[in-house]
């Protein structure tokens, strides 16, 4: 009952902190104007805080590795390079004019496309195994990556600009019909996910006892792929690439929770990524002032904390 | 009954199993020896899906096993492999109560409690049931999986050499608890041994492999013979009967 | 016997190499001890021939010396954090000493990227679980993290986009009197060649070499400085070259095994040839413009590792 304890703790603080990110600041003058502003941002924050964090846990137990990342499968290079391209071919002003909506679902449907081909391709053959995946789709990221910083390095600095803007994850100036339908794709992937929730305590257990234990084990983990897949390039084109929260978050929730059960793990993990963000925008925002965006602030905790697990653990 | 029909496994070009036939008796514990590399551990990888096969048919109790809904497989043939590490920090009761994971998709009922207590007491582990694995000594954590694999109460249970790294007193405490099994419960075990005089007094059934073919199959007298382990394993044996049991020397 | 194939192709190349180029030069103009062209030569064409020659070779053989110790086919300076720690050392001098010469800027690198190999050696000797993928996996990883750090100060300091220019490989740039410093790998691949032995017992593990009578963390210290120094050198005045450490040593063992002292040369040939093919294609497939090194490699590149990657799975 002690886990429960702790979910409730998580809870309430973000739901304190919830509460101080939408109603600090605001006077009774502009109160309607200031709310319909953060409202979707909050949305925004918690979808992606909750993408992030789910797809995370559940790629960790795949691979049964706590230190990777779906970033290793090269959908935020992939991101990139298809914004390094519109802008590189049509100039930012075609980027404007296209608006928000088509990019976003440019870039979904390259993304998720992407990775089906990468899945269908890999599992064709019995002997594959994920760790073979997972080092394709970071050969394919170092090779997109290469075409990004080609493009890059001959736009105009300030087109530049504008692809900069994207390289980090930012909350700021987001459309709101994008978010409906991030939201939605998001709600469907994990729905769909749902009842097999159990099944991933079996499949941290690895290969051979989870097959042991009556899982169809191949066919859980492409279906696993997919949803993470289809969640990560729904909050990168979103708001863009945040590399280390998954790692952060999932992690942390390990070590506060000290459980393998994976309703706790993951609900725990949702939990603490959206105070993750919800602080983060907070801070930045209300008291800081920050001009750097959240994202590489969040990468860069996230890393140095990477650094600190690979040093403290004894065997990894 | 397990019936394996020209099973063919190859990688690359080489054929690790090469149109093995066989059957399983139920009620009994059936060994495999044979000298590494022989396919003992590929064949009951094969058997119990682990891994694909690249011909032959496997068929339990009739039914032929590819056809075999997973859930179901599950609660009939459970799998035990030597190598056993598992990333996830467990205790040992849960541990076990994964092995009811085919009947309660992770929802453990009053039945499942009763076979978890069960599967504990047959291997001793009441008193550690709220240590963590990483905790245990290598004999007690063996016991803590062969518990799970109990817990799962299968018709058919298989262990790949579930005495590698065991101590003289932990290997006869796990044979013991797996003669028990047949005895009492009626269960079918099929062991991958190593160590041949194990086989020798605890089987019921031996069948020996080399280069991927089974060399000879039966009862303990008529495997653990001079001549029969010698062309298995290509060294010089002295067998002898010492208080009922077949003993072999072969240093 | 191969390698002397090897070294007739290096020079064909390297003819070929100094005749491209948006300037005709013909072996007339060279008889004749032509002003202009001449000058081509000595200013362009020879520098940039030799820097690809030497960051090539350099690059090759760090390559081959991080696969040797940490026993892993998949491990390179890329895959291991050495280029993006010597990344990082660039963003560092650039923020901190913006003043300073080149050979400061490198200096810093170095240090920069002798750490973060140091910390991949250190953390690689607590994996448990050695599966070949996984290592590489790691490095990568720890790779991203740097980057990420790098990102986050270029961010702050409005370098990200200078930043890239710096780390993108192109050879166009160099000229005389810029790529110098490039000399320094020479006497570094000559200590390797040197230390081969000693590399092959650390790669067998420190208690093996232990065994032996070999001092583990020295040999290991060395080969990773040399490949720290060799990263620093060819990022500064080149940029970054992906694969060429991780795809050339894995072709040139298919053809002559493993044994580091046989592979050594054919590997700093390979090397060369690889990276002088990949600059004459990029030079002339848009002619008269040119397409960075960095992309022709990083395709070539990953074509490659693709290969070798389902080849050995198979």
């Amino acid at each position: 009952m002690k886990t429960k304890q702790k979910i409730y703790v998580l809870s309430i603080i973000l739901l304190i902190l919830l509460f101080l990110y939408l109603a600090l600041g605001l006077n009774p003058v502009i109160w309607r104007y200031a709310l319909s502003l953060r409202i979707p941002k909050t949305i925004a924050l918690l979808l992606v805080a909750a993408s992030i964090a789910f797809s995370s846990a559940v790629f960790q137990t795949l691979t049964n590795n706590r230190i990777l990342t779906p970033s290793v499968l090269g959908l935020d290079s992939l991101y990139m390079l298809i914004q390094s391209f519109i802008v590189f071919v049509f100039g930012s002003g075609t980027l404007a004019r296209l608006g928000e909506n088509f990019n976003f679902i440019v870039s979904v449907a390259f993304m998720v496309g992407f990775s089906l081909l990468l899945f269908r391709f890999l599992f064709k053959r019995e002997e594959r195994n994920i760790f073979f995946l997972l080092l394709v789709g970071l050969v394919m990221g170092t090779f997109f990556q290469s075409l990004s910083t080609f493009m890059q390095v001959l736009i105009d600095p300030n087109e530049f600009l504008v692809i900069q803007n994207r390289m980090f994850a930012s909350f700021n100036n987001m459309n709101t019909d994008i978010l409906w339908l991030a939201l939605l794709i998001s709600f469907l992937a994990v729905l769909f996910a749902l009842k097999d929730l159990r099944t991933l305590d079996v499949l941290s257990l690895g290969r051979e006892n989870a097959i042991n234990l009556g899982v169809n084990y191949d066919y859980m983990v492409k279906k696993f792929l997919i949803i993470i897949s289809i969640l990560i390039s729904v909050s990168t084109a979103l708001v863009g690439p945040i590399t280390f929260l998954g790692l952060l978050v999932v992690n942390l929730a390990r070590e506060i929770l000290k459980t393998y059960k994976h309703n706790y793990l993951i609900t725990g993990a949702i939990l603490i990524g959206s105070i993750a963000l919800t602080f983060g925008q907070l801070m930045a925002e209300r008291i800081m002032n920050f001009s750097t965006p959240i994202s590489i602030i969040i990468n860069f905790i996230g890393g140095l904390y990477f650094i600190y697990l690979l040093l403290k653990e004894s065997k990894i | 009954m397990i019936e394996i029909k020209s099973v063919v496994k190859q990688y690359g070009r080489k054929r690790v199993l090469d149109n093995v036939s066989l059957n399983i008796e139920k009620g009994k514990i059936t060994s495999f020896i044979g000298p590494n590399g022989a396919g003992k551990s590929t064949l009951l990888s094969i058997i119990s899906r682990l891994i694909g096969k690249d011909g032959g048919e496997v068929y339990l109790e009739g039914q032929l096993v590819d056809r075999i809904d997973y859930n179901d497989f599950a609660r009939r043939l459970s799998i035990l492999r030597q190598t056993n590490h598992i990333n996830v920090r467990l205790t040992v009761r849960e541990l076990v109560s994964f092995g009811r994971f085919p009947y309660s998709e992770g929802k453990l009922k009053a039945e499942d409690l009763e076979h978890i207590e069960k599967a504990l007491e047959y291997t001793q582990l009441q008193d550690e049931q709220h240590k963590y694995l990483d905790e245990l000594s290598g004999g007690q954590r063996q016991r803590a999986f062969i518990a799970m694999v109990i817990a799962q109460d299968t018709d058919y249970i298989l262990l790949d050499e579930p005495l590698n790294n065991l101590d003289v007193k932990h290997s006869v405490e796990i044979m013991k608890i797996l003669r028990r099994l047949v005895r009492e419960l009626g269960k079918t075990v099929v062991i991958v041994m190593h160590d041949i005089n194990f086989a020798s007094c605890y089987s019921d059934h031996i069948v020996a492999f080399n280069k991927g073919q089974i060399v000879k199959e039966g009862e303990v007298e008529e495997i653990i013979r001079k001549e029969v382990l010698e062309d298995v394993y290509d060294t010089n044996f002295v067998v002898q009967d010492i208080m009922n049991r077949r003993i072999c020397f072969y240093y | 016997m191969k390698k002397r194939y090897l070294l007739v192709l290096l020079i064909l190349l390297s003819i070929i190499s100094l005749f491209i180029g948006v300037r005709k030069i013909s072996l007339q103009d060279i008889l004749r001890f032509e002003d202009a062209a001449m000058r081509t030569m000595v200013l362009s064409r020879i520098p940039r021939l030799i820097s690809l020659i030497l960051a090539g070779m350099g690059m090759s053989i760090s390559g081959l010396i991080m696969q040797q110790l940490s026993q892993n086919k998949f491990v390179s300076p890329t895959t291991a954090g050495t280029i993006d720690s010597a990344k990082l050392g660039i963003l560092f001098s650039l923020i901190v000493f913006p003043a300073a010469n080149t050979i400061v800027k490198m200096l810093i690198s170095f240090v920069f990227a002798l750490a973060g190999s140091l910390l991949f050696m250190f953390i690689l000797r607590k994996i448990k679980m050695k599966n070949t993928v996984i290592i590489p996996l790691i490095g990568i990883m720890m790779a991203n993290i740097i980057g990420s750090v790098s990102s986050f100060f270029a961010y702050r300091y409005n370098l990200t986009q200078s930043l890239s220019s710096w780390m993108q490989g192109n050879f166009s740039m160099v000229i005389k009197g810029r790529y110098e410093l490039l000399y320094i790998s020479l006497p570094l691949v000559l200590i390797a060649y040197h230390y081969t032995n000693q590399f092959t017992i650390a790669g067998m593990g420190e208690e093996f070499a232990f065994n032996l009578g070999l001092n583990y963390n020295s040999v290991v210290n060395i080969g990773i400085s040399i490949v720290a120094l060799i990263s620093a050198l060819v990022v500064i005045t080149v940029g970054r070259i992906p694969f060429l450490g991780l795809v050339i040593p894995n072709l040139i063992s298919i053809y002559y095994g493993d044994n580091l002292r046989k592979n050594i040369i054919p590997t700093a040939l390979a090397g060369a040839i690889f990276l002088l093919f990949s600059d004459i294609l990029g030079r002339i497939v848009i002619y008269p413009y040119e397409i960075p090194i960095s992309l022709t490699v990083g395709i070539l590149g990953s074509i490659i590792f693709l290969y070798l990657l389902f080849r050995r799975n198979h």
